[in-house]
């Protein structure tokens, strides 16, 4: 596939694939996590098969996400390591959320609340697969005692709320910051809005195509 | 279709509706009195008879408790402890274990699946197991580590207090089978002043202690014991001293659920919010001309 003239290649196709896969998988899990969450939100188990499949098929969603995301988190992980300009454009982030970057530090591939989601993202991960395990009954009762079971179910809870907020956040600036949602959908973005919001991450880019090709 | 016709459900789990009730029933309660079990089994044997169960055949570990725990085909063991007085004496404390029909019932609190449990007016806590779907939440729940989920359907069972016997009149299996008397049934105020009479008979006899177990923490039980050593209940197989559910699970099925929907709705708002005051981040024509810039070399 030719890439446009005056774009840059953001995510090749098998990071896109990743990223939907993990990212359809979070939506599964939500939707049936809430439903066994909150009494009121119990007919969504309908959308799985009923109530006894939501709660068979639950846990292997978040198997197949753990693994999924696994693969993403080692194809991000180096671009998300924090640096000292990071902290900086966090202490100038009222005038980006102003949509005024100008003042703030120029940003490499991911700006600081990017990585401070993927960070999130991974703790929250790993808090709710660690939590999960000890009450996926069906296959690990016999692990843990009752009172370790409902401390693990709190924690899964409190994870599971935290990780859809976080994905909350994650997908309004994605509609937010207009020309993000093509870098995952079509894998490029534009000049422009590289120069906008990565101006860091166009100059090496633009550096290495110039000494690479 | 669960058929509640003969016993009006008092709660439901899951739901937020209170049913409205026309009839008063009388709380009903089973007795079980320690002091005059002798251990036969004969409870367990009716249980199994009645409810039509069959565990499988397991091994001697070395106690007279047989099987060795409850499980979804036991739904009443009894529970042999050998225990030493201050003085040296042995006492063999047998106590039959099983489900205790709390007024407050931790099982019905943290299920997640509407209907599949309920309390009936007259205070038996009953699993519907058409709407059970086997999540384990009733076993966290529960502060006696009654239920039990089974590998077979992976549904939740324990006794039922023999709900279909009691709705046409008759008393549950395991009270008809005791020949000693030491399991009686009736309505709670009977069974109450029953144990009134045979605590003080106790007492009379040196059991100082003797009392009945009718825990207050989780609003009174539908089961109860009179124990000769009611201020220590946990010498019998660990028969919990002040029962109440657990903070962790009031936690997670209390505070929790409205603050984590009000939490997540809050951050969505912040969300619409930010877009109608700031509105959407647009990259400019003058940001597409300098980019260009960059990437064709020719650095401002």
């Amino acid at each position: 596939m030719r890439q446009p003239p005056g774009t840059l290649a953001r995510y090749t196709t098998v990071a896109r694939l990743n990223h939907w896969i993990t990212a359809a998988l979070l939506i599964l899990l939500a939707l049936s996590g809430m439903a066994l969450f909150h009494p009121s939100l119990f007919f969504l188990t309908n959308l799985f098969g009923g109530g006894s499949y939501t709660r068979a098929i639950h846990p292997w969603f978040g198997t197949v996400l753990l693994l999924s995301f696994a693969l993403l988190f080692i194809r991000f992980a180096r671009h998300n390591l924090w640096e000292r300009d990071d902290t900086r454009w966090i202490g100038s982030i009222r005038s980006v959320l102003a949509n005024d970057e100008e003042h703030a530090p120029e940003v490499g591939r991911y700006n600081a609340g990017q990585k401070l989601v993927f960070w999130s993202m991974t703790l929250l991960i790993l808090m709710l697969f660690a939590s999960g395990i000890v009450v996926w009954d069906t296959y690990f009762f016999p692990y843990s005692t009752i009172g370790q079971k409902r401390f693990a179910q709190l924690v899964h809870s409190v994870a599971a709320v935290a990780i859809i907020g976080i994905w909350i956040v994650h997908v309004y600036a994605a509609l937010w910051v207009r020309g993000s949602v093509q870098a995952m959908t079509r894998g490029v973005v534009s000049a422009g809005w590289s120069w906008r919001h990565h101006r860091k991450w166009l100059r090496e880019t633009a550096h290495h195509r110039a000494t690479g090709e | 279709m669960a058929d509640f016709q003969s016993l009006d459900v008092l709660r439901r789990s899951a739901s937020t509706e209170t049913t409205p009730q026309i009839r008063a029933h009388p709380e009903v309660a089973k007795l079980i009195d320690v002091s005059r079990c002798i251990g036969c089994k004969a409870c367990q044997a009716a249980c199994m008879e009645w409810n039509d169960l069959r565990d499988d055949v397991g091994y001697f570990e070395g106690s007279y408790n047989n099987p060795g725990d409850l499980d979804p085909s036991t739904w009443t063991l009894m529970r042999f402890t050998e225990w030493e007085d201050p003085k040296g004496n042995l006492e063999w404390l047998i106590r039959k274990d099983g489900c205790m029909h709390c007024a407050e019932p931790g099982c019905l609190e943290a299920c997640p699946s509407p209907g599949a449990i309920v309390q009936y007016a007259n205070g038996i806590v009953d699993f519907i197991s058409e709407n059970c779907i086997g999540c384990g939440y009733c076993v966290k729940g529960c502060p006696f580590n009654i239920p039990r989920i089974s590998q077979a359907d992976h549904k939740a069972y324990k006794c039922t207090l023999c709900s279909d016997r009691v709705a046409v009149g008759m008393e549950p299996a395991c009270v008809k089978a005791c020949p000693t008397g030491a399991i009686l049934f009736g309505t709670k105020s009977d069974m109450t002043a029953w144990a009134g009479e045979r605590v003080e008979d106790l007492k009379s006899r040196g059991f100082d202690e003797a009392g009945l177990y009718d825990p207050a923490g989780v609003g009174g039980t539908h089961v109860m014991y009179v124990l000769h050593h009611a201020d220590t209940p946990s010498i019998y197989a660990g028969l919990p001293d002040q029962p109440s559910i657990s903070p962790v699970v009031q936690a997670w099925k209390g505070v929790m659920k409205p603050i984590a929907m009000a939490g997540l709705a809050f951050t969505a708002v912040v969300g619409f919010v930010h877009w109608m005051v700031a509105g959407p981040n647009e990259v400019q024509p003058e940001d597409e001309a300098r980019g260009r810039d960059v990437l064709n070399e020719k650095q401002p």
